[in-house]
């Protein structure tokens, strides 16, 4: 009778085990196969034209140039007012706040900044953004939105990088004569910058992918010209996707890979820089 | 000369702990006062007490007084940077920061305002001299302080205080992360600086306590149980709780 | 000693500090009234018999959300029940049963999923699986909510993943030590303590994966067909759907400033909005809850 129950149990436990590795198995393989389509598919697009020219024949032809600059640019305008407020909030909670219901509630802010969707910061974009404040669709109206957006995953890994810096450091500093700004200035968020970069880099790779609050307040189609200042709309990566796979009757399906290919390139060589960031940092830390 | 006059301190922790109680006690100057006794007595926070590095703790409860140079040392508008740069602290494990040696000890120069390159070595110099350091590291003064071994991390971190050329020196239990070689060096660095500094140690035993003290100070639970001069208190000590512990019936 | 230059310098730097730290109460609390502004007037433009009816024809002037309501529910349902077995299931793998090296593997390829726009993932959906799954389950179109509550499951499976290891691997090993000694075997140990042990964090995975579902709009908007009919049928599953993230996504280019449609579909926006926020709200509880409890039991 024993022998029989043990026999189950362990058979019981390969069964399981093939079965969590059949799931994980269904998970990522499409993850791989997709990558690679999109490379295969795409890569015979690219050329350097494709990379430098504008585009011609309503799309059809001709380069993406436009929409990779575009994109630069919203990723940029991200950043100059995501990664400041991002930081200082996340130094903030660190480093300055007490243990509070004050806090409490800005932790309770964060969260929901962050589960907000993505076509409601869109929604609120324009409406405060475009409209109230006229600034018109813009690149600033576009990077302002997306930077509310990308602001609580940028507190939250700043905050956290800042934690894992051991406590010892602050108060030998401390004890040194050392006011709190100096020991976060010198000793701490040098070393938590590792991280703080990570966090920003994968938060600005989010930005950079995103279609919905860019649809209404800075995203464009077809622009005869690059544009010249903030107040341009412009044409970006991820709407132009959209539109020339639903909208644009008659679109080469190469031009449409190649342009996958370009976006999926630039955001996972920044989640590549990002992995490369942290693993260098956890190989130099000093404590 | 007294450096610093404790009256009736008590202090609480928020929660709820009870470290220090009524405490009593006059540390003289330029002599090595000893706060010696078993683990929870209240030493620790006696010491962090002396530079208001208990600031950054969660103290609910802070009651008497202590005088420093006959100045109010809990007062909450006293200039606690400057305090600090007075009464300087070296922890029971060596923290060098994350910097280079030469950065670790003039770090608190720097944070004071110091900018002069030539200043700056100096005082590195000078400090790494005074706590017998100079020679083991003068040639990789940019090497990172962990470069170093866990004696000589120690002996930074005396340097890193003494380059602040502080009155007072606090160390909680200095040697207990080392061996006793180092722990020789640093029980003779101790003793030799007397004639400039004020030290106040928490050795982690009795018998380092009565090897480097002038003055005993026996803490239990919070109390101060005894105090005196080193042979009266470690060889006829008047209360018998100090005497038990200095005899190990329990510790 | 220079202490009064740094000492006003660092107060300018210590107030930008403190207003950052504040600053996410003010946008939640903006973003909140901006949306009540522009979306309460459409309590007055249409009556709320209209506005909770079944048909959203907004040219005809019909504003029923109900249907993109249960749109954005059978998709977001579907979805859940993609993500959360393979979503547990390879949290559980990486965290208790896969060798070093498979990690190694697993773990950036989950994170490059977590990266790929939703653009991206809809363009795949619209060119690749589309089709596909017009031909092997012979329907009309591919264009259906199954196909948008799969896309959507890949989507949230990340989320689960990550935030479900994270629970997994905050376990104390003492625990699986203290079951393997007593005679279990791993498989026994992991779902009899260990993911019992981790049920908060796992539920924390499963609910902030459910409210990414929820907030997408790119991905299910390019395969869902954005039909807004009331899922009434049978095979609702298999016939196109619209979400309320699709509709705003793609109306709101059209809209006349002020007009009874733009404050519906801000009005949607309130929905979205509030629905996320009981989501984390509950999801934060929930997760606060396991570290008092795990508090407790460590210390």
């Amino acid at each position: 009778m024993k022998s029989v129950r043990l026999f189950n149990a362990r058979q019981k436990q390969v069964l399981g085990f093939n079965l969590l590795r059949l799931l994980s198995l269904v998970t990522v393989l499409p993850i791989l196969g997709a990558v690679i389509y999109i490379f295969v598919r795409g890569m015979p697009a690219i050329s350097w034209e494709f990379l430098t020219a504008v585009p011609r024949s309503g799309m059809r032809e001709g380069g993406i140039m436009p929409a990779i600059i575009g994109t630069l640019y919203l990723t940029l305008g991200t950043a100059a007012f995501s990664v400041p407020l991002g930081v200082a909030a996340g130094i903030y909670i660190a480093e300055y706040a007490a243990d509070n219901a004050l806090t409490r509630l800005i932790r309770v802010a964060i969260i929901n900044l962050a589960g907000i969707p993505s076509v409601v910061y869109g929604l609120f974009g324009f409406g405060i953004f475009v409209l109230f404040l006229q600034i018109g669709t813009s690149i600033l109206a576009a990077s302002l939105t997306l930077s509310i957006m990308t602001l609580p995953v940028i507190i939250s890994t700043t905050e956290e990088a800042l934690r894992a810096v051991p406590n010892s450091f602050r108060v030998v500093s401390t004890s040194l004569g050392a006011t709190r700004w100096q020991t976060i200035w010198r000793i701490i968020l040098p070393q938590a910058m590792p991280g703080i970069l990570t966090g920003v880099i994968l938060g600005l790779e989010r930005a950079a992918g995103e279609t919905a609050p860019i649809l209404f307040t800075g995203a464009a189609f077809f622009l005869p010209r690059l544009p010249g200042s903030l107040l341009d709309a412009t044409m970006a990566l991820p709407y132009h996707i959209f539109v020339i796979s639903t909208q644009v009757p008659g679109m080469p399906i190469q031009i449409q890979y190649g342009t996958v290919l370009v976006l999926l390139v630039f955001v996972l060589g920044m989640n590549l820089i990002a992995t490369l960031i942290r693993s260098r940092a956890r190989a130099r830390r000093q404590w | 000369m007294d450096k610093f006059v404790i009256e009736n301190l008590s202090l609480t922790y928020s929660d709820g702990a009870e470290s220090l109680r009524g405490v009593n006690l006059t540390i003289r100057a330029n002599a090595v006062t000893v706060l010696f006794g078993p683990a929870g007595g209240g030493k620790s926070t006696l010491l962090r007490t002396l530079n208001r590095l208990n600031d950054l703790a969660d103290v609910a409860e802070v009651s008497g007084k202590v005088l420093f140079n006959d100045i109010d040392l809990l007062n909450p508008r006293l200039d606690v940077i400057a305090l600090r740069r007075k009464v300087g602290i070296v922890f029971s494990r060596p923290v060098p920061l994350p910097l280079t040696i030469r950065q670790n000890v003039s770090y608190g120069l720097e944070m004071a305002g110091e900018r002069n390159k030539a200043r700056l070595n100096a005082a590195v110099e000078q400090a790494l001299r005074l706590a017998a350091l100079w020679d083991e590291v003068y040639d990789r003064l940019d090497a990172p302080a962990t470069a170093i071994s866990g004696g000589q991390q120690q002996r930074l971190c005396l340097a890193r205080v003494l380059a602040l050329e502080p009155e007072v020196i606090l160390l909680d239990e200095p040697t207990s992360a080392l061996d006793p070689i180092s722990t020789a060096k640093i029980e003779a660095l101790l003793m030799a600086l007397t004639d400039q500094y004020t030290i106040v140690v928490a050795p982690h035993n009795v018998q380092q306590a009565a090897r480097i003290a002038d003055f005993g100070a026996f803490f239990l639970q919070g109390e101060l149980v005894e105090f005196g001069v080193r042979d009266k208190i470690f060889l006829t000590p008047q209360d018998k709780r100090t005497q038990d512990y200095i005899e190990g019936r329990f510790g | 000693m220079p202490g009064g230059r740094t000492r006003r310098s660092e107060f300018a730097i210590t107030f930008f500090i403190k207003v950052a730290g504040y600053s996410s109460i003010l946008l939640v609390t903006a973003i909140f009234i901006f949306l009540m502004k522009e979306g309460l007037p459409a309590l007055g433009d249409v009556d709320l018999k209209t506005l909770f009816g079944s048909r959203w024809y907004p040219i005809e002037g019909y504003f029923g959300i109900w249907p993109l309501i249960t749109g954005s529910l059978l998709v977001t349902v579907g979805a859940a029940l993609v993500a959360i077995p393979l979503g547990v299931g390879t949290a559980v793998y990486i965290s208790e049963v896969a060798p070093g090296w498979i990690k190694e593997i697993l773990k950036p390829l989950i994170e490059i999923l977590a990266g790929l726009p939703s653009v991206v993932l809809g363009f795949l959906g619209i060119t690749v699986a589309v089709p596909q799954l017009r031909l092997l389950l012979n329907l009309p179109t591919g264009l259906t909510a199954f196909t948008g509550a799969v896309m959507l499951g890949l989507i949230s499976i990340p989320t689960i993943v990550s935030i479900g290891e994270d629970a997994l691997n905050t376990v104390p090993q003492s625990y699986r030590q203290a079951a393997l000694a007593l005679g279990a075997t791993r498989w026994q140990t992991i779902w009899g303590v260990t993911v019992p042990a981790a049920r908060s964090g796992i539920l924390t995975a499963i609910m902030l994966g459910i409210g990414r579902a929820l907030g997408e709009t790119m991905a299910v908007m390019m395969v869902t067909g954005n039909a807004p009919v009331l899922p009434d049928k049978w095979n609702a599953l298999f016939l196109p759907v619209r979400t309320m993230t699709a509709t705003i996504a793609s109306e709101m280019g059209e809209v006349a400033t002020g007009s009874a449609h733009y404050h519906v579909l801000f009005f949607i926006g309130i929905v979205l909005f509030l629905l996320s926020l009981v989501v984390n709200i509950f999801a934060s509880f929930v997760s606060s809850k396991q570290r008092k409890r795990a508090e407790r039991v460590l210390s």
